[in-house]
């Protein structure tokens, strides 16, 4: 299984390809590099596990796929490229935030769900009011018909008492009700792809199992595929059919979620992977943890950005040269790291 | 149990090396309306609770939000006063107070001995205070007035959760998350505690911080013979650093055991479910997903019975009537739940993958 070729055309299955995509900051001290080239695809019906810690631009590799990146960052370099449904295809990143075609293409096409539905529902509005606004942009429904659809879709994601509860306000409702009401919302337009950014992070677990086995549920009835955005590994295991795993702004690893964790190639994976503690058994005294931390997004280390962090570090080699992302022979896996792909150019310096 | 004696119970202490016995601990709080603050309700955030610290230990203490963990700790802590119970504690010359109900100075006295670590280390930090500060401050406030005396001692210190003394004329901004959390650490051992109650203490890291500060927090308790109170929702880093675990529901203690034993024979049906929940990382485990139904009760509004009933999947009829107490169903396990006895509950052992690093080694070829 390799990548679609060179991007101009998406593959039969694929609804979505991002490749190479930069996304920088620029600010008064210096540049911030969010995002610094992650390429991934995604297949019709499958879920993405997007996995990394706080700072690796996960979050804004989410929301440039619905053009809503936060001033001033801007789209540096890359394309993504969405089919609309007459079968052209668009570059995403080349769209106006505001056109009419983008602002298609939000909910009908893509829809995005938060971590924190409190400050995603506006509290001066009743979830009626909200679901109803999002129905009424994208079909025209009269209003007896918004009405209906909106009890039917807060029955589709199992909130009781429907029509008592689209009168109400988002903090009248708990945090898991909450949570169903916004998939609810980001569903009204059947969206093809759905992004939830750390969609259960602020729930409790048995509040998360429920989230989790609705959207598993939601998915297997409309087909839609996924991109799960967290840093829970358990939750990646237990959703996703494959994983991009990414450090500072890149893509470090992906593949099929059981290769990624059963035969992890990047030190970085590999570290992450073996730094949580397991729920089954009292591990050994010490945790194994991966040394330093994740570095000031001014102060990033030169070539493997990793590197400083690296148990596997191979000096004049990891400092000097950024590697590349590529397909990892006899697996299933593609990796960023010289100790599957040594560059060519280093015979000099060893 | 309640009408016991100090005297009695300051024997029973000594004798099971407590060093903390809380007993019957309640913490209600007044739900008012309308401008004369009529009180029309109260919130039970801890209704009844009971259970030991003993010395040297960690007990782990979880549950989900709401469910009165973080008021229990603040109670031990006197940082609220509870509404009734005890909170006996045995200082280091054999003595036994009264947290609860202590007075002023001796509480002033009593704090040295118990420390907090918080949960957010970017609002529990003082943006306008260096860390000579911030670590020296619990110095000042115990009259430590020399400078030179508290800088030695903040370097120390410093040196103790793994940062550099250079650094304790800097501000908190300076630092990641773990760094921080190393600084609340500092701050929290600055007057040689004998308790440290950490709430939450890794929640906000990142995970490969993570288990950097649940080692340094396993090497000091060693090293300076400590005994915490670890409240955390992460189920897997309780398994890995408690010895004990107690499970709270809606304000009451549903379970307590050795962290083996709970987590391989839970008693209480809710421990179960809890277990059952949390998402594993091993994607061949990817079970029948367990579903735990409906929503966690109202503390201001609690059900009758037992107030896990409308959620249990093994009610019977006596749940909705009686409240369950918390007995001691086999020596060291306390569990509240009227079928204890006769339920068989699926806890986490025996479970098939076991991964762990070996798996890993395999693949570098």
């Amino acid at each position: 299984m390799t990548t679609s070729t060179n991007g101009n055309r998406l593959a039969e299955d694929t609804i979505i390809e991002i490749n190479d995509l930069k996304i920088y900051y620029p600010t008064d001290e210096g540049v911030v590099r969010a995002v610094d080239g992650v390429d991934f695809e995604i297949k019709q019906g499958e879920t993405l596990g997007v996995v990394g810690e706080s700072g690796c631009g996960k979050s804004t590799v989410g929301r440039a796929v619905l053009n809503i990146i936060d001033k001033p960052g801007r789209v540096e370099e890359g394309e993504i490229l969405w089919r609309l449904p007459d079968e052209r295809e668009v570059d995403i990143t080349t769209l106006d935030p505001n056109s009419r075609l983008m602002r298609a293409i939000r909910g009908a096409g893509i829809a995005l769900i938060f971590q924190e539905p409190m400050t995603s529902f506006s509290p001066l509005h009743t979830v009626g009011n909200q679901i109803g606004e999002a129905i009424r942009l994208h079909t025209d429904l009269s209003e007896q018909g918004i009405q209906d659809r909106s009890i039917e879709l807060l029955q589709m994601v199992g909130i009781p008492n429907a029509e008592q509860r689209l009168k109400e306000y988002a903090f009248q409702l708990s945090g898991g009700l909450r949570q169903r009401a916004m998939i609810a919302m980001a569903l009204s337009a059947e969206p093809q792809l759905l992004i939830a950014d750390e969609p259960t992070t602020a729930l409790d677990v048995t509040t998360q199992a429920q989230i989790l086995e609705l959207l598993r549920q939601l998915q297997e009835e409309n087909g839609m595929a996924v991109i799960l955005i967290t840093h829970n590994l358990g939750v990646i295991a237990e959703m996703a059919d494959r994983v991009v795993v990414m450090y500072l702004g890149r893509a470090v690893e992906s593949g099929p979620v059981e290769d990624i964790f059963y035969n992890p190639q990047h030190p970085y994976t590999q570290g992450l992977l073996r730094s949580i503690p397991s729920i089954y058994t009292r591990s050994v005294e010490r945790l194994p943890s991966i040394r330093g931390t994740i570095p000031h997004p001014f102060n990033r280390p030169s070539g493997c950005t990793f590197r400083p962090r690296c148990p596997n570090y191979i000096e004049g080699v990891c400092d000097r040269n950024v590697p590349e992302f590529q397909p990892l022979e006899g697996t299933n896996q593609m990796v960023s790291c010289f100790l599957h792909h040594p560059p060519e150019e280093v015979g000099t310096s060893g | 149990m309640a009408e016991e004696t100090i005297d009695q119970t300051e024997s029973y202490i000594a004798e099971r090396r407590n060093l903390l016995d809380v007993q019957n601990l309640r913490k209600y709080f007044p739900i008012t309306r309308g401008f004369l603050k009529r009180v029309i309700g109260h919130v039970r955030a801890v209704d009844d609770v009971s259970f030991t610290i003993q010395q040297g230990e960690t007990l782990g203490l979880v549950g989900e939000s709401g469910c009165g963990k973080t008021t229990t700790a603040r109670c031990i802590m006197r940082a609220i006063d509870p509404s009734s119970g005890e909170i006996l504690y045995r200082t280091e010359d054999g003595q036994v107070l009264d947290i609860g109900a202590i007075g002023k100075g001796p509480l002033r006295e009593l704090r040295k001995d118990m420390q907090m670590i918080f949960q957010d280390p970017f609002t529990s930090l003082n943006p306008r205070m260096s860390l000579l500060d911030i670590v020296g401050e619990p110095l000042l406030v115990h009259g430590e007035r020399s400078m030179r005396v508290r800088s030695e001692r903040v370097a120390e210190l410093l040196r103790l959760v793994g940062l550099r003394p250079e650094y304790m004329r800097r501000f908190p901004h300076a630092f990641s998350g773990g760094e921080r959390q190393r600084i609340g650490i500092a701050r929290a051992l600055a007057l040689n505690p004998r308790l440290v109650v950490a709430d939450e203490p890794v929640s906000a890291l990142d995970v490969s911080v993570q288990a950097q500060v649940i080692n340094l927090l396993s090497d000091l308790q060693e090293q300076l013979s400590l005994t915490y109170l670890f409240v955390a929702h992460d189920l897997s880093v309780v398994r890995h650093i408690s010895d004990r675990v107690a499970v709270m529901y809606v304000g009451k203690m549903v379970e307590l055991a050795e962290t083996e034993e709970i987590f391989n024979n839970p008693k209480h049906p809710y421990t179960s479910a809890l277990l059952q929940s949390v998402p594993v990382p091993d994607p061949k485990v990817r079970k029948e997903t367990f579903v735990l139904e409906g929503e966690v009760a109202s503390p201001a509004n609690p059900p009758a019975g037992c107030y896990f009933h409308p959620r249990c999947a093994f009610r019977v009829e006596i749940c909705s009537e009686e409240t369950p107490e918390f007995v001691e169903d086999s020596p060291g396990h306390w569990v509240a739940c009227h079928r204890a006895k006769e339920l068989d509950l699926a806890g986490l052992s025996g479970s098939t993958s076991q991964y762990g690093s070996a798996s890993f080694d395999g693949g570098n070829e």
